[in-house]
């Protein structure tokens, strides 16, 4: 069978599974819709936050964006890990125990005012939706490219797919679709680099292929390194002194920022103990580092195959792949010397080979010449990655509308089934939304995911945690720390990107700070600025300081959650 | 109750400064700002401060999450306040 077969019948096989399970999963009540019922296993909610948490971008682009970086491409996979450490010591349990649905519903309560709540749902609302614009058209571009259908198509057919399973199932459906979605999509990551390794290095397993010798009997990353010694770019290892103070603050904006991000934290709402959203945020890491100590290999492997297949070799003998990407125009060779043979350098006047870092992971399998199955299900695996993160942050979308704003804002009195109808109409308008944006998304988009990150590290990380370890933090306290510390953050975002029309120019950057990391700033200010308003401000009323106290201990957390139970 | 309830929140935020001081040393620390200098040693085809960068905190993440699972679950069950 051709790769095109495969691919149509791996991507129709995984969908039909997802369809099923939305039926046979669907949500009754509001406590299901929004938290599964809260009775979902550990480890099933860890394989789902896993899904929820790796994007297309982590499935696609990271390798490639390794590939390219070397050793800086370290900050993707630290700051992307180490934030579920900080989620299971400082945030899970706790949150956990106070046994809402939503982060609003956390500040709102623990700051005794519905403005912090309103402050807290805007939030939530810019950084689910931007992210969520960026999942749709990830979706669209995989179906263009690979079931050859016009790329508006596509995204209807992904709007389709979660509008079915989104708005039917709520987080019960979301829960065990993304627990299915995880595993199509860490096979489709890990079975071609198990075969590449062993190609290379002999080893099936990818983390140790990585640090062994090649067929050739020198170890592969000293090779690597010498063969973009030689091509004229930094040795693939060496590290770019005068950008660590940049990947320190990056590597933290990420981090904090996951921690969080709304979208992660929700999920720890969904298991029945506090002792689970611990465990489960442990489940949820390790299902997470499958794939993101395996990217790195992948990374080099292709990187190292590139430079073989490619460099200095005659262009009328490129192989078939090559052909191919170069008809998307993600690969091109332009012959600047004339002799018919491709110079890939570092150079820029020089170098004739222009890759896009988004094919790494997709060329991949073809670079290796793997067989055609293998093919197909890395498009199923890309495709997995995007749907399942795309519902998990609709789900905090409608939620956001239909609890936050209607339930607990603007009309309290409203009945349960109005609230779950009210939550079904909110996600089925908000997959529309995304969906329309993702096929004409503003040209800020990719941008504005950054800020995503940054943003939630300089809000909701400081007042989250200052509300569960800092007993006499306060309302004035928590509301000026997140208002300046996101006032701050995205000031300096816009001011330094000029895609989002800002005038700042890189060598003006704060101790060469790049915006992407400025979230780390913006958070030690949220905090400092916190601390010291709470001091010179009245203390918070008696029940929120009980309320402080009754969240550190894990009992009662059973009881603790809606009445619909 | 009140006396014991507090040691065992300041048992629990000794576990987290000593986790989380873990937690800075193997990323913020080894991978990237010792990275230069642990470079010039080797596990097998790694230079260690590389390995520290994209291998090695990962797996200490993981790994630091169950120790304090376990911790944690120790500590509850010492202070009569898990659950059932």
């Amino acid at each position: 069978m051709s790769a095109q077969t495969w691919t149509y019948l791996l991507v129709g096989l995984t969908f039909l599974v997802y369809i099923i399970i939305a039926i046979v999963a669907r949500a009754g009540t509001t406590k299901e819709f929004y938290v599964a019922g809260g009775g979902v296993n550990p480890i099933a909610n860890g394989m789902a936050t896993a899904a929820d948490w790796m994007s297309a971008a982590s499935f696609l682009s990271m390798s490639g964006l390794i590939a390219f970086m070397g050793f800086s491409g370290g900050q993707y996979l630290m700051g992307w890990t180490g934030g579920y450490v900080l989620l299971a010591l400082l945030l899970a349990p706790y949150l956990r125990k106070f046994g809402k649905f939503t982060v609003p519903d956390f500040i709102g309560e623990r700051y005794y005012s519905k403005n912090a709540r309103l402050v807290a749902l805007i939030c939530a609302l810019f950084v689910s939706f931007t992210y969520v614009v960026g999942q749709m058209k990830g979706v669209g571009v995989a179906f263009a490219r690979f079931l050859n259908v016009p790329f508006d198509t596509g995204v209807y057919i992904g709007i389709g797919i979660v509008f079915f399973y989104a708005v039917l199932g709520g987080m019960k459906g979301i829960t065990y679709t993304q627990v299915a979605q995880f595993c199509v999509l860490i096979f489709a990551f890990t079975v071609p680099a198990i075969f590449i390794s062993l190609q290379m290095t002999g080893n099936p397993i990818p983390q140790i292929g990585l640090g062994s010798k090649g067929t050739d009997g020198v170890y592969l990353l000293e090779k690597l390194n010498l063969l973009s010694k030689d091509l004229g770019f930094d040795a693939y290892t060496s590290i770019d002194r005068g950008n660590l103070v940049n990947m320190f603050f990056i590597t933290g904006a990420l981090m904090f920022g996951t921690a969080g991000l709304p979208h992660v934290i929700v999920r720890f709402f969904t298991v029945p103990r506090v002792k689970d959203a611990r465990i489960s945020a442990g489940w949820a890491l390790l299902f997470i580092a499958i794939l993101y100590t395996t990217a790195p290999a992948v990374a080099v492997f292709a990187r190292t195959n590139i430079i073989n297949t490619l460099s200095n070799k005659s262009y009328a003998e490129v192989p078939q792949w090559f052909t191919n990407w170069e008809n998307t125009g993600l690969l091109s060779f332009e012959d600047k010397n004339n002799d018919g043979k491709i110079q890939y350098v570092a150079d820029a006047q020089l170098n004739e080979l222009t890759i896009d870092q988004d094919i790494i992971v997709l060329a991949n399998p073809e670079i290796a010449s793997l067989p055609a199955w293998v093919i197909g299900l890395v498009v199923a695996g890309g495709l997995a990655a995007a749907l399942s993160t795309a519902a998990g942050l609709l789900l905090v979308i409608s939620t956001s509308i239909s609890h936050d704003l209607l339930k607990n804002y603007l009309r309290p009195d409203i009945s349960e089934k109005g609230e779950l109808l009210a939550a079904r109409v909110a996600i089925a308008v908000a997959v529309a939304a995304a969906g329309l944006a993702g096929l004409n998304p503003p040209g800020f988009v990719a941008q504005v995911v950054a800020l995503a990150f940054g943003l939630a590290a300089s809000s909701f990380f400081p007042a989250i945690i200052l509300g569960i370890f800092d007993k006499r933090m306060n309302r004035e306290g928590a509301m000026s720390g997140m208002i300046i510390g996101i006032v701050f953050t995205a000031s300096y975002i816009i001011y330094f990107k000029p895609q989002l029309g800002g005038a700042g120019l890189p060598e003006n950057f704060w101790w060469g700070i790049s915006p992407e990391g400025i979230g780390t700033l913006g958070m030690i200010l949220n905090f400092v600025i916190a601390l010291v308003v709470s001091r010179l401000t009245s203390p918070p009323p008696i029940e929120v300081v009980e309320l402080t106290e009754r969240i550190r201990t894990p009992r009662g957390a059973e009881n603790n959650t809606s009445p619909t139970h | 109750m009140s006396k014991n309830s507090n040691t065992y929140w300041k048992t629990n935020l000794k576990y987290l400064a000593i986790l989380l001081g873990i937690w800075f040393t193997v990323s913020f620390l080894f991978g990237i700002i010792l990275a230069e200098y642990l470079n010039q040693f080797m596990i097998g085809g790694f230079p260690l401060g590389f390995w520290f960068a994209q291998q090695g905190s990962i797996y200490a993440f993981v790994i630091l999450i169950f120790i304090y699972v376990y911790l944690m679950n120790k500590l509850d069950k010492k202070y009569d306040v898990d659950e059932i």
